[in-house]
């Protein structure tokens, strides 16, 4: 008897941020749109740039480049909607993009332990091993301000 | 997948508002929320000096009868560039006068959305929600949401001190 092992495709979306290229599962991405105005007002959260309209609906502009990168975007070509996850609710939040986007099947590998809470998993595509980005821990919303609140708290440990 | 278009709401539910500056950035405050729009220049005759620590957003009190109303500047609570505020809105049903650059106009909106849960600190005590009007988005601020009750509570501690110096220096003056 021979073992065959099928292999699980899954669909992702290749993104790029500047000169890299990440995935994003395409169960949660809506579209890709062309920039349009940001409106900016004052908060305190960080990475959120504001928002704009897209069919009558006010979406979070949030540019996950500082974090994935360590430097801003210096052009933007398009907005990938995606949702994100809050508990049992879901929104859409327009990540910017440097570059076109591509829809691929390809095989995840679970991320490991020791791999950034913003790694879902890796893909191997075209020679490139891909970061599968969770939006949930990349994208501002509750649960990073408790988390952060709750560092602020923390006491400093004294050698 | 798209983004499924908006729920179609039933006769929409208007609510007039005030659009005001602070600091050149714009806002809304629903009217009703509005007891009395003052010029700045009106009432400081009247506003006294305040210095809450760690609180430099209130620098001014009005005492109305029994009343104590903080004014807060705008600019600083939002975290803007300092501005000097020209008008004043006596906010309804709160201990709070918001010093505004001034107002830009009165407006229906038909629409709040509520501020989407990516914008998870101070705001979301700030903003009721956002507006979109004429292809702008507005925030729509929450009166009660100038000063949370800490806020209040080490301003009202402030002014009783105040009071109780006043009435020292009082005391020490007319036993001379």
């Amino acid at each position: 008897m021979t073992v065959s092992t099928e292999l699980e495709l899954q669909s992702f979306v290749l993104l790029r941020l500047g000169e890299r290229r990440f995935a994003v599962s395409a169960n949660q991405i809506a579209e890709l749109v062309a920039p349009s105005r940001v409106f900016r007002f004052p908060h305190r959260t960080p990475k959120l740039e504001g928002v704009i309209l897209r069919r009558g609906r006010i979406l979070p502009v949030c540019d996950v480049s500082e974090m994935l990168l360590g430097k801003r975007l210096t052009s933007r070509r398009f907005y990938l909607i995606a949702v994100r996850n809050y508990g049992a609710q879901k929104e859409w939040v327009a990540m910017p993009v440097s570059g076109e986007c591509e829809l691929i099947n390809a095989e995840m590998m679970a991320a490991a332990e020791s791999d950034a809470s913003h790694v879902a998993g890796w893909l191997s595509h075209d020679g490139d091993v891909i970061e599968v980005l969770n939006l949930d821990t990349l994208t501002p919303g509750p649960e990073q301000a408790l988390a952060e609140a709750a560092a602020r708290q923390r006491p400093e440990v004294r050698p | 997948m798209r983004l499924a278009a908006p729920l179609k709401a039933s006769p929409a539910k208007t609510e007039q508002i005030i659009l005001f500056r602070v600091s050149g950035q714009l806002f809304a405050v629903s009217s009703s929320s509005v007891q009395e729009v003052r010029s700045a220049d009106s009432i400081s005759g009247a506003a006294t000096n305040i210095s809450a620590p760690g609180l430099r957003k209130v620098r001014h009190v009005l005492r109305r009868g029994d009343r104590s109303l903080f004014i807060v500047n705008g600019a600083m609570h939002f975290g803007l560039h300092a501005a000097e505020g020209a008008q004043l809105f006596v906010l309804r049903k709160t201990r709070t006068a918001l010093l505004i650059d001034g107002i830009e106009k009165m407006t229906t909106m038909t629409r709040l959305q509520a501020l989407p849960l990516s914008f998870c600190h101070e705001e979301r005590q700030w903003y009721r929600g956002l507006t979109a009007l004429d292809q702008t988005v507005v925030p729509v601020v929450h009166p009660e949401g100038f000063l949370s009750p800490e806020e209040l509570a080490l301003l009202d501690a402030a002014l009783l001190q105040a009071d109780k110096t006043a009435s020292e220096d009082l005391e020490g003056t007319s036993s001379a």
